[in-house]
């Protein structure tokens, strides 16, 4: 590893040096275009990149009507389908790079749900690997800069929290009937106790479409809020903008994790439903 | 600097349900730290009880995002 990199370094030297000279122009042009635009303070709002605009024409926002965020859903599902389609087409025994990408993918989705639903599940995975390659395009999808981050939104979340809640409820009531709501009665508790736990666990059953929800947005949203302020610090700073413009790269950085993280935690909790709604005993 | 008291509450509010988002950060940071020293006394266990800790996180995280709920909900909907 170490050789590796200074035997690089040896061969690259010229084609670094231009890089980072690309880079530091490149941040001073930054600079300088904020320094015109928001040269009054916070002239931006971090909450004005989250606005669903209508695409064409004007008018008011109704249900069929084509704003940015459908656009942008449109795309994240656009690029799910590109990358089974496209990765599986030659499906041969050594992978290509694409083909790597969606097996590696698939069998950690899968993984997934076998390691935390248990074997049972594995006929609903179709339904979890969907849910786990859409908020995870819609979230890397978001942090490419101008675009609209669907999932930061709670109304987009929340239809997806509430598909999995109702999901999950009636396929509770499906497999085990009325046996489903043993769920609710903690069986290893003193008898005395039970009924207090039984309540407590059908608030938190019934929390459970909220906080799935408002976790996935607010996570989101609030890392781009922040890279927003972030940006209206440099602006108004003038040159010593550059100091927010590297903690913007830091944050950036901390984003792409919390993208892929806030996915994954969306999917694991999802199986974690799932296996409560297949085996509701304790 | 205009504006009324009943505007002044609602940032006040604001405010201290931020709070909450504290609060949550250090149920998170104990899971994350509890994680890591049992661990580091059991690397071999390790590697199987990643997911019960993004579990454990999650749920941790819940209470603080109720608390980031009523700060928007303070914010934007009163």
């Amino acid at each position: 590893m170490a050789t590796d990199s200074t035997n690089t370094a040896g061969k690259s030297g010229a084609g670094r040096m231009v890089a980072y000279v690309l880079i530091g122009l490149g941040l001073i042009a930054f600079v300088a275009a904020f320094l015109d635009d928001y040269a009054g303070g916070l002239a931006i709002h971090p909450m004005d990149q989250f606005e669903i605009k209508r695409l064409f024409g004007e008018g008011p926002i109704g249900i069929f009507t084509i704003t940015n965020a459908t656009l942008w859903m449109a795309l994240s599902v656009l690029c799910v389908i590109a990358l089974m389609v496209w990765g599986t087409r030659g499906r041969s025994v050594i992978p290509s790079r694409s083909q790597s990408m969606a097996e590696l993918a698939y069998g950690f989705v899968r993984q997934m749900v076998e390691d935390v639903a248990g074997r049972d599940a594995l006929p609903y995975f179709p339904y979890i690997f969907t849910l786990f390659l859409f908020i995870l395009f819609a979230n890397f999808l978001g942090l490419v800069p101008t675009s609209f981050t669907t999932t930061s939104h709670i109304a987009v979340t929340a239809i997806l929290a509430m598909a999995v809640f109702l999901t999950v409820t009636i396929l509770g009531f499906v497999k085990n009937g009325a046996g489903f709501l043993s769920l609710f009665w903690v069986s290893s508790a003193p008898l005395a106790l039970r009924p207090i736990l039984a309540i407590i666990e059908l608030i938190s059953y019934f929390v459970r479409p909220v906080s799935h929800s408002i976790r996935l947005a607010g996570n989101v949203m609030a890392g781009h809020a922040v890279l927003k302020v972030f940006a209206g610090f440099a602006g108004a700073l003038g040159l010593a903008g550059i100091a927010p413009v590297i903690g913007i790269v830091a944050i950036y950085g901390l984003e792409v994790l919390v993208a892929a993280i806030q996915a994954y935690v969306f999917t694991i909790l999802t199986c974690v439903y799932l296996k409560d709604a297949l085996h509701p005993h304790h | 600097m205009e504006g009324d008291i009943a505007q002044m509450g609602q940032f006040i509010g604001a405010g201290l349900a931020a709070i909450g988002s504290g609060a949550a950060a250090i149920g998170v940071g104990h899971v994350a730290g509890n994680f890591l020293a049992g661990a580091l006394r059991n690397p071999s266990a390790a590697a199987g009880q990643t997911a019960t800790l993004f579990i454990g996180i999650a749920f941790a995280e819940a209470l603080g995002i109720f608390a980031f709920l009523v700060a928007l909900l303070l914010m934007f909907a009163v």
